[in-house]
């Protein structure tokens, strides 16, 4: 891409009229302004799509045969583990990563914090993916997904938990599309929408926070029907509020991530005003992250504490627990201290890495490796990792599908 | 701009409002005593002799399929699967294990099924409400309605709702009814109860049942451990047991809360309608104070 662009001043896209004040077609717009050929020899000189090739050749053809041979045929099929990998990593990991679109939305629209606009689109992208493929990962886990809608309709359970996940995550997710839409509008040139969107953000906003509040919390609530099951250290009364307040470092951690990554393999998408304040962008956000994490922290403290656990800390799992603690929240913690002390973006981008990587850490353990610590730790399936990877494959491609082309990283011209 | 602000505020009420009305009603659940009435079965662990008849009667009155081993294969008793013996599942309602204990010169023998709980995690953490407690006391379940979710499989404190994972098209969770439409409804005891040689079980009233569940601990002393399973455990089970050693060394869960699974989740269910009305109000009032000055700047120059 680098190279077309530096040979074709009308690239990359971003407005509605070429040099020469013709319009760019839908078409045109979708293939980036290259002709298709063009267009797919640049794909397949891509390395990563090779890699990505080889995964949804393994893995579309075993999501086939979860469908058609059932759950049974891909994992253990397990009576003491009901929920493995693709709700352990694609429900209670990816939610948390998601929760920067109601972070930054209120930042920007509640607070008023205008600085953050430039990176306010990515978050907001951010979250809805997220949420998008935790869905996806449901739909894959669930015995019966064609009545994913049930409790919606059919029949209700109001006093389950599940059933405000469930009604939680699917407004939040119509409320998502809504606040990402206005870059939809601006791409196809529909202002009307981009108007009317603007004129609820607000409600929009808050009502962001309130179903991220309960839902983040629901999650972890989950498994307070398990008091028995889940280890008494990564098990507390008020695991809600744990969840949800590791979910804030989580979701932040995850645009600078996102962000580090754009900048480096994407540069020609960003714009000018992206890139110049992306490592001031960047430094804000690491500071919520350390806020996020100190909360974090304490509460897991408190938790030990509040339940007289400290015996369990030399167990086996004590050590493992500590582990946990350490890596995941108290390195990251001082990392971005120091992040933050010395303005070192690139140390903040590190770090949000190994926070983001801690936090799904400690929602496998919560949900897979501390659960059933009295009967037996079950090691996933092969054909259960790969469906994994193969759906985490495919919200990359999205991601970047979309990121190559709304204007997320950059802002639409000449509106 | 004053009007754009307040329908702003109007809409981000009517959000409040609307999912108000989703609000979750756990009052019912919490007042709820239980059926005064309701049927249970006290079992005498040290009377049973391990013949396996129990689990052939279900089999064949639940229309189960086929076993892989015969019932009168009692090699099944000892095994282990991830050092685990055997717990019911998508073709098991119930199963009976073996335990070996030291200084009893005989091996002892216990049932597993669905215990019936009074205030069933099962029930409660199920999201489309599949399961009912009936006034006879059987927890059943509808597979109709039913999503797949399998978080009843993590909520019930005995680990018994299996699932159907073998099946592609119509997965379902499988777990012992108490013989309801085919027996308890018509008030005759299930199925493995009557198949029973030594009378291990008795089918009665809950109330009666723990009358003389209590009477024979204290008209034999030394025979039983002091300890009626299930009278409390997780809120009360229609399903009671009685003991020779203790129980952990049949492998019963001894460390069960006496309150129902349901308790652990009320603090988060509280606090759902407290962040449904305070947030809009609270965020809303942030709003306007951190855009104030943004604001008046605006008018100052003349408004939008
Ligand atoms: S034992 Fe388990 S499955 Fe049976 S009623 Fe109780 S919670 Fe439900
Ligand atoms: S698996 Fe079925 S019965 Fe169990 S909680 Fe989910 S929807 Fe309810
Ligand atoms: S009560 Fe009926 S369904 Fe339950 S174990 Fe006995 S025979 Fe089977």
């Amino acid at each position: 891409m680098q190279n077309n662009i530096k040979s074709n001043m009308n690239l990359p896209i971003a407005s509605h009229l070429k040099e020469d004040g013709t319009p760019w077609t839908i078409k045109e717009k979708i293939f980036l302004g290259l002709k298709p050929s063009e267009y797919i020899s640049h794909m397949l000189k891509n390395p990563v799509n090779w890699g990505l090739f080889l995964i949804f050749a393994i893995g579309l053809p075993l999501i086939a045969q979860r469908y058609l041979m059932g759950l049974g045929s891909v994992t253990y099929a397990s009576d003491d583990y009901p929920w493995g990998l693709f709700l352990g990593f694609g429900l209670f990991g990816m939610v948390p990563l998601s929760a920067s679109g109601f972070m930054l939305g209120t930042s920007v629209e509640v607070f008023g914090a205008k600085d953050f606009k430039p990176i306010e689109r990515l978050a907001l992208l951010n979250g809805l993916l997220g949420y998008l493929f935790a869905v996806i990962y449901l739909m894959v886990d669930l015995g019966m997904p064609w009545r994913i809608y049930y409790p919606m309709i059919i029949s209700f359970g109001p006093a389950a938990v599940l059933f405000l996940v469930a009604w939680h995550v699917s407004t939040y997710l119509s409320v998502q599309i809504a606040e990402v839409s206005p870059a939809f509008f601006e791409w196809i040139g529909w202002q009307p929408g981009k108007k009317f969107i603007k004129s609820i953000i607000l409600g929009l906003t808050i009502a962001g926070i309130i179903l991220s509040t309960l839902h983040q919390g629901a999650l972890g609530a989950l498994f307070n029907y398990a008091p028995g099951k889940v280890h008494p250290l990564w098990y507390s009364g008020f695991l809600w509020f744990i969840f949800f307040c590791s979910s804030i470092p989580a979701g932040l951690s995850m645009v600078i991530a996102v962000s580090a990554i754009c900048i480096k393999f994407m540069k020609w998408r960003c714009d000018k005003n992206f890139l110049d304040n992306i490592d001031d962008l960047t430094l804000g956000i690491a500071k919520g992250c350390a806020l996020g994490l100190i909360t974090y922290l304490a509460l897991k403290m408190i938790s030990v504490a509040h339940d007289n656990e400290w015996a369990y800390l030399l167990t086996g799992w004590g050590q493992y627990f500590l582990f946990e603690i350490l890596v995941t929240i108290i390195i990251p913690l001082v990392l971005y201290t120091v992040a933050i002390r010395n303005r070192n973006a690139g140390l903040a981008r590190f770090t949000a890495f190994l926070t983001v990587i801690g936090i799904v850490f400690n929602r496998l353990n919560t949900s897979y490796i501390a659960f059933n610590w009295q009967i037996f730790q079950e090691i996933p399936h092969w054909k259960e990792v790969i469906i994994t990877i193969t759906i985490f494959a495919i919200y990359f491609v999205t991601y970047r599908f979309i990121l190559y082309r709304l204007p997320i990283l950059y802002t639409w011209k000449n509106n | 701009m004053q009007n754009i602000q307040r329908r702003t505020l109007l809409k981000t009420g009517l959000a409040g409002a609307i999912s108000g009305l989703l609000m979750p009603n756990h009052s019912k659940a919490a007042t709820f005593d239980g059926y005064t009435e309701s049927m249970g079965v006290l079992v005498d662990l040290s009377r049973c002799v391990g013949c396996r008849s129990c689990e052939a009667a279900c089999n064949k009155e639940q229309g189960l399929p086929a076993p892989d081993k015969p019932f009168d294969d009692m090699s099944v008793m000892k095994e282990l699967h991830h050092g685990q013996k055997r717990r019911p599942d998508e073709s098991h309602y119930t199963v009976v294990n073996q335990y070996d204990v030291k200084g009893i010169d005989h091996p002892l023998f216990r049932k597993i099924q669905c215990n019936h709980c009074n205030e069933p995690a099962c029930l409660t953490s199920c999201f489309v409400n599949a399961y009912t407690k009936t006034p006879e006391g059987a927890v059943i379940y509808n597979p109709d309605v039913c999503v797949g979710c399998r978080t009843c499989m993590v909520a019930c404190p005995f680990n018994i709702p299996a699932f159907k994972y073998s099946s592609a098209f119509s997965p379902r969770i499988m777990k012992c009814i108490f013989c309801y439409d085919t027996r308890l409804k018509a008030g005759k005891p299930p199925a493995c109860v009557e198949a029973c040689p030594n009378e291990v079980m008795i089918f009665g009233k809950r109330a009666d049942l723990i009358k003389l569940g209590w009477e024979r601990i204290k008209t034999n002393p030394g025979k039983y451990v002091n300890h009626l399973y299930g009278e409390k455990e997780a809120g009360g089970t229609a399903w009671m047991y009685l003991s020779g050693v203790p129980f952990e060394e049949y492998g019963f869960n001894t460390h069960l809360p006496k309150e129902p699974i349901l308790n652990y989740v009320k603090d988060f269910l509280a606090a759902v309608p407290m962040v449904l009305t305070i947030w809009p109000a609270l965020f809303t009032g942030f709003h306007l104070l951190a855009t104030r000055k943004d604001k008046a700047k605006e008018e100052k120059n003349g408004g939008e």
